[in-house]
């Protein structure tokens, strides 16, 4: 199932399909939520931001691979158990590394990758302030 | 033998694009003036022998000629015709044949209709493209020969991927192409602007409809691409922020700012320099999703490295063209006058405004797609960037968009004053800040910018329709009367706005308010999902032209549907050995109810139930905004009088 999974991809990305159509995705399977629905809730959110390593570009909400449930059911029981949103993210960073998180955390190597939005804005403000303050441009020869 | 001549007419049309990438600019550099036909020519021929070149392909695709190694590859006896004619572009090679066909026929469209443009201008749009030509020319003939042989044939092809088999591979990757491709065309007249020494200002207004277009399938071809995944994958997702997507959606962000800005630079004395530079930019961003996709840098950085050619000649292409083209920019640029200045409350004003969140938004994509490559490459670490950075980021760049768009349709050239917007936007604002401030009391857990976006898009949509009210008051009865005399400029800005504001509510509404039901069922078991009764009546099997299917059967017991029933499917196909699963959807005016039956579990059967809110309206505010874009077009051909110039 995951070798096909990769084959499609593969092709999917050969084709230059815009879309990664990834082989049929469900995953939770009856049984496995919560009976809590708001911890069910919070559970379906996590899942969603984190990402199933032996999938191509899936969250651990998306996949029926193994690991990805296996992941799901651990994300419920620290869930039950009482754990905070960020504690759960940390223990799975702390056991997967952080390419397990599909929004990467803040910090010295993602600098670039947080501001580069709120940097384009204020270069653009820059840039139309003078282009507004600045009397017409003559032609230059 | 056919095969034989489409590969030898794919070298005549190489040889061909030479020809007009070349010796039109030497004629133009002696001043001698055969250059224009010559390349006039060149153009009309270069598509010829492309049309002859892909109707061989298709030829060796319809009849199954598993001696040619992409048909035996990607194709099988069994399919329906149709998937065989579509599979012409379902594999590498021949979507770069496409793509290098739509190419040509761009060109020569335009050697046919521009004949007003002048001489040395037009000769040059036509050399670029020559250029352009040349180089995918090379690449298709080099890297990805899409008639090489496989001796001695096999007797069965492989067979597509299943999940290709939909009719939706027919239109989709032509019309995106279409996209990618037509932005080649603004590129092209960026070129031309900038070594001809183009004195007037009237580039814009002949660069106009050529972008349109190119925004137009561009829109279409990626609305279908998300409507595909949405019925094919079986979730109802629309939309996954995956490389390949952003990929297309990165030309778009910057062929709608570019769109915007030509209109400035046609209206009014200004914007000029920079609407070159972002035609240049939006076509290189283009060239680079082509390389992205293509290359497989996406899978890993690895996976690049160990079959580098196709993807090292991408980005020798992509480099080529950005670099020499930015060079001409900053060697030509300070030709270009910009006279007439504005003030900041205008309509050039918060079209500037537009652009720069547009441009934001456009390098968001870009960072966000190439980070993670970039930090691997350097071995900074491994990092994920996925859909939740991309929504977190997206949500805050949208809200003071869509909140100042309104105001630049009512405000005049030059210098406008916000009086008369905000006076006319009185009811808007109130109704949407009304419509939050319910929405934030009634809806506990929604995130906050998940309801001040659905107001902001009500207050754009309200914008819209004062837009067209003013837009309309100067004609009166006319409006009754004759409503189609009625100029089409009067409908492109409010309808695309309008078409933007109804997606935002359909992707804000049917991710936060869908709901999911998993169960495993028996025959005859009953259960409710949002508020609708159904039955599982049980599951049997059917056979499908090149496939076997087991096919679920869920009654309706109550509203809207009552005695309908949803007949989803999960199919196995023999040949190609996948399987895929078919929702089955369901329709109301609130939204859509998706089925997808799993796999038997003992006696029972899983199901999966899904209500997905207000989804269509993601799809309908897309064909608005590419109609919104097909008026524009159209006021420009008519006004123009002689068409595409």
């Amino acid at each position: 199932m995951i070798g096909l999974k990769r084959i499609f991809v593969t092709l999917a990305m050969a084709l230059g399909l815009t879309f990664g159509l990834t082989f049929a995705a469900h995953a939770i399977a009856p049984g496995e939520a919560l009976n809590d629905p708001q911890l069910e809730t919070r559970a379906r959110a996590l899942s969603a931001e984190l990402r199933c390593l032996v999938c191509q570009n899936q969250s651990i909400d998306d996949s029926d691979a193994d690991l990805a449930r296996d992941l799901r059911q651990l994300v419920r029981g620290r869930l039950q158990a009482g754990e905070t949103d960020d504690e759960i993210r940390t223990a799975v960073v702390a056991r997967y590394g952080e390419f397990v998180l599909f929004r990467p955390q803040f910090g010295g190597h993602t600098f670039l990758l947080w501001m580069t939005p709120l940097i384009i804005l204020l270069l653009g403000g820059f840039w139309a302030h003078r282009l507004l303050r600045n009397p017409p441009s003559k032609p230059v020869e | 033998m056919i095969a034989e001549i489409g590969h030898f007419v794919l070298v005549m049309a190489f040889g061909v694009a030479l020809v007009q990438a070349f010796i039109p600019l030497w004629a133009l550099y002696r001043g001698q003036s055969y250059g224009r036909d010559l390349a006039k020519r060149a153009a009309q021929l270069q598509v010829i022998l492309l049309a002859i070149s892909f109707a061989a392909l298709t030829y060796g695709f319809l009849r199954s000629d598993f001696s040619l190694l992409i048909v035996y590859a990607n194709s099988h006896e069994a399919k329906p015709w149709i998937y065989k004619f579509a599979g012409v572009w379902g594999n590498h090679e021949g979507s770069m044949l496409l793509w290098t066909l739509i190419l040509a026929a761009y060109g020569a469209f335009f050697a046919q209709r521009a004949v007003a443009l002048p001489d040395r201008f037009a000769t040059m749009v036509l050399v670029v493209q020559g250029w352009l030509g040349s180089a995918f020319l090379a690449f298709l003939l080099f890297t990805s020969n899409p008639f090489a042989r496989l001796l001695p044939a096999p007797f069965a092809g492989r067979g597509l991927t299943p999940i290709l088999q939909d009719p939706a591979l027919a239109a989709h990757p032509p019309l995106l192409y279409a996209g990618y491709v037509g932005f080649s065309m603004s590129f092209a007249f960026a070129i031309a602007v900038l070594t001809t020494d183009q004195p007037s200002r009237d580039w814009a207004k002949w660069m106009r409809p050529w972008i349109l277009a190119a925004w137009i399938f561009l829109t279409l071809g990626i609305a279908l691409g998300s409507f595909w995944a949405y019925y094919e994958l079986g979730w109802g997702g629309f939309w996954f922020w995956d490389p390949v997507e952003n990929a297309s959606l990165m030309p778009w962000l910057s062929g709608t700012a570019l769109l915007h800005s030509a209109l400035v630079a046609e209206r009014r004395d200004t914007l000029k320099r920079w609407t070159l530079l972002l035609a240049i930019l939006t076509f290189s961003l283009s060239l680079a999703g082509t390389f992205l996709v293509r290359s497989g840098v996406l899978t890993s950085v690895h996976a690049f490295a160990n079959d580098p050619e196709r993807g090292i000649f991408i980005l020798a292409i992509l480099a080529l063209f950005t670099g020499g083209a930015l060079a001409l920019y900053g060697r030509y640029l300070p030709r270009l006058s910009e006279d007439r200045s504005f003030a900041p409350v205008s309509r050039e004003g918060l079209l500037l405004a537009n652009n720069i969140f547009l441009a934001a938004a456009t390098m968001t994509v870009f960072i966000g797609t190439i980070y993670p490559l970039v930090l691997d490459a350097l071995d900074l670490g491994k990092i994920s960037v996925g859909a939740p950075y991309f929504n977190t980021v997206f949500g805050p760049l949208t809200l003071p968009f869509i909140i100042l768009l309104p105001l630049g349709p009512l405000l005049t050239w030059q210098a406008g004053r916000l009086i008369a917007p905000l006076n006319a936007l009185l009811i808007a604002a109130l109704a949407s800040l009304l419509l939050v401030l319910g929405l934030w009391i009634t809806q506990a857990g929604v995130p906050l910018i998940a309801l001040l976006l659905i107001g902001g898009a009500v207050w754009l949509s309200l914008g819209a329709l004062a837009d067209l009210a003013q837009r309309l008051r100067p004609y009166g009865w006319q409006l009754v009367r004759q409503p189609w005399r009625l100029p089409a400029t009067a409908f492109s800005a409010p309808l695309a706005h309008a078409g933007l504001a109804i997606m935002i509510i359909g992707v804000i509404a049917a991710s936060m308010w869908q709901s999911e039901t998993v169960v495993a069922a028996k025959a005859g078991e009953t259960m409710e999902v949002a508020g609708r009764q159904l039955r599982f009546d049980g599951v049997r099997e059917v056979e499908g032209p090149n496939y076997q299917a087991e096919q679920g059967q869920i009654s309706y017991l109550s509203r809207p549907h009552q005695g309908k029933v949803l007949l989803p499917e999960r199919r196995f196909y023999q040949a190609e050995r996948g399987q895929t699963t078919e929702a089955a959807i369901t329709s109301d005016i609130s939204g859509h109810l998706y089925a997808v039956i799993g796999e038997a579990v003992a006696e029972k059967r899983v199901l999966r139930l899904w209500f997905h809110p207000l989804v269509a309206l993601i799809w309908i505010g897309a064909l608005l905004m590419a109609l919104g874009g097909g008026f524009a077009l159209r006021a420009r051909m008519s006004k123009t009088g002689q068409g595409a110039a």
